[in-house]
């Protein structure tokens, strides 16, 4: 055991693990914050998505060692931010979610993308989610989802400026 | 539970390397921990991730090299200004790689050291001539990649070192340059053939240089160099690049596996060159 100290949706967060254990299981099993999943286990279905430092990383393939200094945000954080909760409101309107497993992981790489790009064509939704994989098979609704959410994004700007 | 490291220089990574002879050096862990979680969960793990000389794209000023950090993330090739005038086929490798998530946490000095024939930033290596930097107690040495790599899965790194760079000799005098890769699917695909190519030209458009490179079609990168120098001096027409095609598929030599079969992988590797040469004719 050892502590590690970072920061988790926005709180700072101290705990005793094991570095070496996988951050999904810190998630879920450790912090039963069950937001992400674990399709693969072997980086491949990205429904384990989080973002480190705002960028889009998995928790299957990441010890807890790694997260020291760091800052994480899981899906259960992403409605803090103005855009992570533009993007969940876009999801739950477009009819994004079918069966809802890979949701956690769009919605956390539509954020990654969105906070980089907030006027993506939609060859560029399609690239961002390229390693999301929706074994529903029900892409079109989610990359109309991102698209609303910029669309939304954008006019919220315009009204500002 | 395992012992974890993670020190901020190269010299207490080579210490603790020294003290935990059987550790395994990680960076990005892409590869290293889906293996792990069979195979080797007792294993002390030393993490390269915070070392800072490792990171970062740079100009060599004494030999005019690009100086690529081996923990550098596959995503930083992609936007790098530097590699984008001197070397834009190993971003389109990057681009090519994975997923975005996955070229967030994996790292050139990974894919190296993972040296799977089927790696996506080994054939742009290869063709652009790149050497390998290596670091160890007794100092440091360089390879070309091509000595690096020796197998599937197996270098030439000794025990105590460490990749530290790969360089890149300029290669901005070649107009033609090209990455290519053939898998099931667009996005996270393992290659089932790759091709990376170099190419320039004389006044009278005939092949002045050319250095080309084959992924997933044999044990590691093959890179036909007999096939570049007999493409010297030749004016690039129809005959040529058909024999060129033929020549290409001799000169590798593919498996059959789970991916795709050993014949349908020699056609393609092949049509990669004509589709290249193809290109380069209609200027």
């Amino acid at each position: 055991m050892s502590e590690i100290v970072f920061e988790l949706n926005g709180e700072q967060t101290k705990l005793a693990v094991s570095p070496t254990r996988r951050v999904i299981d810190v998630l879920r099993e450790d912090l039963k914050l069950t937001g992400s999943k674990e399709g693969c286990g072997t980086g491949e279905c990205g429904a384990c998505s989080v973002l480190v430092d705002g960028q889009l990383r998995l928790a299957c393939l990441m010890v807890a060692g790694q997260l020291d200094g760091h800052r994480l945000t899981t899906v259960e954080g992403l409605g803090e931010s103005p855009l992570g909760a533009k993007v969940q409101t876009a999801f739950a309107q477009a009819g994004a979610v079918q069966c809802g497993y890979c949701t956690p992981g769009m919605e956390i790489a539509a954020v990654d993308l969105l906070s980089r790009q907030p006027d993506p064509s939609r060859d560029e939704v399609r690239a961002a989610l390229s390693g999301n994989l929706c074994r529903c098979t029900g892409y079109v609704k989610i990359i109309d989802a991102v698209c609303q959410a910029a669309d939304v994004l954008n006019a919220s700007e315009d009204a500002q400026s | 539970m395992s012992a974890w490291f993670s020190p901020d220089s190269i010299d207490d990574a080579l210490a603790l390397i020294e003290r935990h002879p059987d550790a395994r050096l990680i960076a990005g862990g892409t590869d290293l921990l889906v293996r792990r979680r069979s195979e080797m969960s007792d294993i002390p793990l030393i993490s390269l991730e915070r070392v800072a000389a490792l990171q970062g794209i740079e100009e060599v000023r004494e030999d005019g090299m690009l100086a690529i950090g081996a923990a550098t993330r596959i995503a930083e090739l992609a936007v790098s200004p530097l590699l984008a005038a001197n070397a834009p086929l190993l971003q389109r490798a990057a681009l090519s790689f994975g997923a975005p998530a996955i070229r967030n946490m994996a790292s050139v000095g990974g894919n190296l050291c993972t040296a799977s024939p089927a790696g996506d930033c080994l054939p742009p290596l290869h063709a652009l001539g790149a050497q390998v930097e290596l670091i160890a107690r007794a100092g440091r040495r360089r390879l070309p990649i091509s000595d690096f790599i020796v197998g599937p899965g197996r270098t030439s790194l000794a025990p105590g070192e460490i990749v530290t760079r790969v360089l890149l000799p300029s290669r901005d005098r070649f107009a033609w340059q090209a990455y290519e890769k053939i898998g099931r699917r667009q996005s996270l695909a393992i290659s089932v053939v790759s091709f990376a190519a170099l190419l320039r030209l004389d006044d009278e458009q005939r092949i002045a240089e050319a250095h080309l490179a084959w992924g997933s079609v044999g044990p590691t990168v093959v890179t036909a160099p007999e096939l570049a120098n007999w493409l010297l001096g030749k004016p690039l027409d129809q005959s040529l690049i058909d024999v060129a095609a033929e020549r290409a598929r001799a000169a590798v030599c593919p498996i059959d596996d789970l991916r795709a079969g050993a014949d349908y992988r020699r056609a393609l590797a092949g049509n990669l060159l004509r589709r290249f040469l193809r290109r380069v004719q209609h200027g």
